[in-house]
């Protein structure tokens, strides 16, 4: 079989260069406001119509900073173990674009709110971070014809002009593409779990630029690196600097030099771009912004925000697997997004059966959802009470589990009463021996057969027996009790 | 034309109406223009229906404010709903702002009638009006000469009395300088003091907004209007707002006054000003105040400091005016950024691109420590100085500008203009008060003494120019008459 030439040369990359990737990462933050101004901060609002003076950059106008995205900001550090500064200050980032309403962004350039910190990968691995800053986010352009080449005419939003941007570099610890995918999921679980921002990369509420170069195994000096950005997913995130190592390593050993330069990411062709080199890279003369005064926060103030972290999902799993006795992976499946953490810890506190709802949620909840035509257990109107008293109803045998999982799809797509559904539907288990005893031995004289063979010592005929009685009853007798009176009728 | 507790005093005496006084200010504004040209916009029709309606209001009884029914002109930098706001730029000129600035929305509330929006350098940059990007303004003391600038159609109107009060911004002595070339009373007020939301921006760090009045007392007047914290601007100081009228004084008993060292000799080669200063400080001597020297070591980099920070922040500020959203579009068919260029090419007048060019020069990396960085610490520096001499007197006074108002075109070399505001521009880079008041003539050409006091002591300073005012009377003598009114 014939490797492809990408394939190949990963795997060359592989033994002969160590990559080296740090990762930029842009949050948007949930607040209910934008940045500087008051205009509503929401996504897929009708162009232009949530915007003002200010953040359309309009003469005259001023920017005044939310302090609900400066709380965001220091809670997200807090919960990344960064060093949240006291004293920092906002400053200019300088350059003409036409999404950018005033041609500069309000930025922080040398006084970051955060430094320090890091994000701890699935292997226990630590990636470091450098700093997580704070500014504004730009509107959006909107090319006729989709790209800016070639088109008649460009359309801009500037509903997202002035949404607060929280970026959070990390040091250039990151060695793979999938560390980098691990680094963007534990960084994504950590800002839903403290309620910061949607993080959602299809919406643009999470962006990843990754910078990439690659050393010769061994090698202390870095190699010169390409900035990739354009990535839409994790997984493209993952892609796009798996192709840029083996492109890179490509290069070296073909004798040729790595330019230092911005690289895009085409996910249709899947590969790397140059988009402009370090010489035409922009000087943003940045300068502190004169329209704004340092930003104080007091220690009780930072103190506060500090005590109002939620518990943390590498923590909450630990006590997960503890707690409730789960497999480290089903801990994990169940800790990585709060609203399920929560939902998991009510329906295990409702059926007392921790066990039991964690195989419900992983088994019969997720496969309703799909069905359902759910992506996310939050969208389903079903509650963990609910949910909680049908595994009840399994448990005490008032309903088979076959019932359990009928009365289960209902319940995730509609939500309800599961006993008031059993009622409805007669999904009630039959447990009237006298009823089963005579389902039992209408079984045994139709299948003579099987009869024989069981007690010919063919164990699975008992089974096929069994299976009769249920067909009859429409699953709704207790197998258990079944089971014992084919046992008492065939000796 | 009345001042404007003049005219507060007589429409409560019911003596006159605001619509009177209204229609008495935009005919002399209309009688003084084609000669002045004072004004960019004229709002006659907003100006009678709003003094009307005041009219009407204090007919029912109601309290309309301490300017009610007082005409105002408006610097064409302060934002005004509705109404055209070009900051004297070709680039502004079809623009129509949704809101109003917070100083314009103040002295609405405080009554005042609002006739026009006047004439300025491009964007508040020059010394004479002759950069605004639609025409020169003239002195209303002679026709041949400048007005000064930036303010230059506030000072204008203001001295030919088409209007008592104007409001005009300074950022290195735009307030000050016209006000001494047009004989009339100029504030600039302590940075932070006033709201900068909807001036339209200069130099950021510097910008300040202040009365331009006939005398001293419509200046407290207008000031303690338009000053105070504003929500929509983070530099606005939370300082409590004083009765300013409270502070004027008769006389300087008991006050220290410092003379500056540096500038004294500065002024000592021109027989004429430097005998109209010391004339000046007798004054104020006359009048109970004791003289102490004190001296402004830094004041010498004053120039050179303002010139790399103000371009800096203009650079940057006047980035927006690309043609992308509003104001005026230069596009013939290129891509966006030649639409950029195209727009900011024709747009833009030459002192505007010089200083643009200045700032993003002293901004680009590698040169960012050696220049702007350099001129912060010489701007600390000048504070120091500012904070050592209050320690040795109450107030400053100096000169204002080093000459009286020159010929329009006398100034062609850019340098010679930026040197009209040698005597200003440190206050501004303290971030300190400071006003010019009346002070006599050479020539026949007005001079005015400026007077500084530590940050948000504009009573302080008040108080001492309405005395040195009250005594010295040039306040009260009247342009030559302009037009046929």
């Amino acid at each position: 079989m014939k490797t492809s030439p990408d394939v190949a040369t990963t795997e060359t990359a592989k033994h002969d260069y160590e990559p080296v990737i740090g990762l930029e990462v842009h949050v948007e933050l949930k607040t209910k406001s934008k940045m500087f101004c008051s205009c509503r901060n929401e996504f897929g609002a009708e162009p232009n119509t949530a915007v003002c003076p200010t953040c359309l950059g309009m003469p005259g106008s001023l920017p005044v900073i939310n302090r609900v995205a400066v709380e965001y900001l220091c809670k997200a550090g807090f919960a990344l173990g960064c060093d949240v500064a006291p004293y920092s200050k906002f400053d200019r980032k300088n350059y003409f674009y036409p999404d950018m309403p005033k041609n500069y962004q309000i930025s922080q350039y040398d006084m970051p709110l955060t430094t320090g910190g890091g994000v701890t990968l699935s292997s226990g691995k630590r990636i470091r971070l450098n700093r997580i800053h704070l500014e504004e986010d730009t509107g959006k352009n909107l090319h006729a014809g989709g790209a800016m080449a070639g088109s008649d005419y460009t359309l801009i939003d500037y509903n997202r002009a002035g949404v607060p941007l929280m970026e959070i570099v990390s040091e250039p610890d990151i060695s793979s593409s999938d560390e980098a995918e691990d680094y963007l999921a534990e960084l994504k679980a950590v800002l839903s779990y403290i309620g910061v921002s949607d993080v959602k990369m299809h919406e643009g509420s999470l962006r990843c630029d990754a910078n990439v170069s690659i050393r010769p195994r061994g090698a202390n000096e870095l190699g010169t690196k390409t900035e990739v950005k354009n990535m839409n997913s994790f997984r493209s995130v993952g892609r796009a600097i798996k192709h840029e190592i083996a492109r890179q390593a490509e290069r070296l050993a073909a004798g040729d030099r790595i330019v230092q330069e911005t690289r895009g990411w085409d996910e249709v062709k899947g590969t790397t771009y140059s988009m402009r080199s370090k010489e035409e890279a922009h000087d943003y003369r940045y300068f502190p912004e004169p329209d704004l005064v340092p930003l104080a926060l007091d220690a009780d103030v930072l103190a506060r925000w500090r005590s109002e972290l939620p518990e943390l999902p590498d923590a909450r799993r630990k006590r997960f697997a503890q707690q409730y006795g789960l497999s480290e992976y089903d801990a994990q499946v169940l800790t990585a997004e709060r609203s399920d953490a929560d939902f998991y810890e009510a329906t295990a506190a409702a059926c007392d059966d921790p066990k039991q709802a964690a195989n419900w949620l992983m088994g019969d909840v997720r496969r309703a959802l799909q069905s359902a035509g759910f992506t996310a257990l939050a969208q389903s109107p079903m509650t963990a009470a609910q949910l909680g008293e049908l595994i009840r109803l399994v448990k005490s045998g008032a309903i088979t589990g076959k019932a359990g999982k009928e009365v289960c799809d209902i319940l995730v797509a509609k939500g309800g009463d599961p006993n008031a559904i059993v009622a409805e539907r007669g999904l009630g288990a039959v447990t009237d021996s006298t009823e089963i005893a005579a389902m039992v031995d209408q079984a045994i004289t139709a299948n003579q057969k099987s009869v024989d063979a069981y007690k010919g010592g063919k164990a699975n005929a008992f089974d096929f027996i069994v299976g009769q009685v249920m067909k009859v009853s429409r699953g709704k007798a207790n197998v258990e009790i079944v089971r014992a009176l084919i046992k008492e009728r065939l000796g | 034309m009345l001042t404007g507790h003049e005219i507060r005093d007589r429409i409560a005496r019911r003596e006159t109406s605001a619509l009177e006084i209204t229609k008495r200010s935009i005919d002399a504004v209309a009688a003084s223009e084609p000669e002045l040209r004072a004004y960019l916009t004229l709002t006659p029709e907003y100006a009678l229906a709003r003094a009307a309606e005041i009219d009407a209001r204090l007919a029912r009884g109601e309290d309309c404010g301490p300017l009610a029914g007082v005409p105002v002109a408006i610097k064409d930098l302060f934002c005004t709903q509705g109404v055209r706001t070009t900051s004297g730029s070709k680039i502004l000129a079809n623009f129509v702002p949704p809101y109003s600035a917070t100083v314009v929305a103040k002295l609405e509330s405080a009554g005042a009638v609002m006739i026009g929006k006047t004439n300025m350098d491009e964007f508040a940059m020059g010394s004479s009006c002759e950069n605004s990007g639609f025409h020169p303004t003239r002195n209303p003391w002679d026709l041949s000469r400048v007005p000064g600038g930036s303010s230059g159609g506030s000072a204008s109107t203001v001295g030919a009395r088409g209007v008592p009060i104007a409001v005009g911004t300074d950022t290195g002595g735009s307030i000050r300088e016209p006000a001494s070339f047009c004989n009339i009373v100029g504030v600039k007020p302590t940075y932070g003091r006033v709201s900068r939301y909807g001036m339209i921006a200069f130099a950021s760090s510097l910008d300040q907004a202040g009365p331009m009045t006939a005398d001293v007392r419509d200046a407290a007047i207008v000031l303690e209007a338009i000053a105070g914290l504003d929500p929509m601007d983070s530099t606005s100081a939370d300082v409590p707002v004083p009765h300013y009228e409270d502070a004027l004084r008769d006389d300087l008993r008991g006050v220290k006054v410092g003379i500056v060292r540096e500038f004294e000799s500065s002024i000592s080669g021109d027989a004429a000003m430097s005998s109209l200063y010391k004339e000046a400080y007798a004054a104020l001597v006359r009048l109970g105040a004791e003289l102490v020297e004190v001296s402004l070591p830094h004041a010498k980099y004053g120039l050179a400091t303002y010139y790399l920070i103000a371009p800096a922040e203009c650079s940057s500020n006047l980035a927006r005016y690309d043609g992308a959203r509003y104001g005026v579009r230069v596009s013939d068919g290129g891509d966006v950024y030649q639409m950029f260029e195209r727009t900011r090419a024709a747009g833009f007048g030459p002192e505007v691109k010089r200083r643009i060019i200045l700032g993003t020069y002293a901004l680009c990396s590698g040169y960012y420590d050696a220049y702007y960085v350099r001129a912060q610490k010489v701007r600390t520096l000048m504070k120091q100085d500012f904070d050592t001499a209050f320690s040795a007197c109450d107030v400053i006074a100096c000169p204002a500008v080093s000459c009286p108002p020159f010929e329009l075109g006398a100034k062609s070399d850019p340098v010679a203009m930026y040197l009209m505001d040698y005597f200003t521009i440190p206050m501004s880079l303290a971030g300190i008060a400071a006003m010019s008041v009346p002070a006599g003539y050479v020539d026949g050409l007005p001079v005015g003494l400026q007077i500084a006091a530590p940050a948000f002591e504009e009573g302080r300073m008040l108080g001492v120019a309405h005395a040195y005012e009250q005594s010295t009377r040039f306040a009260w003598a009247r342009a030559p008459k302009v037009g046929a009114a």
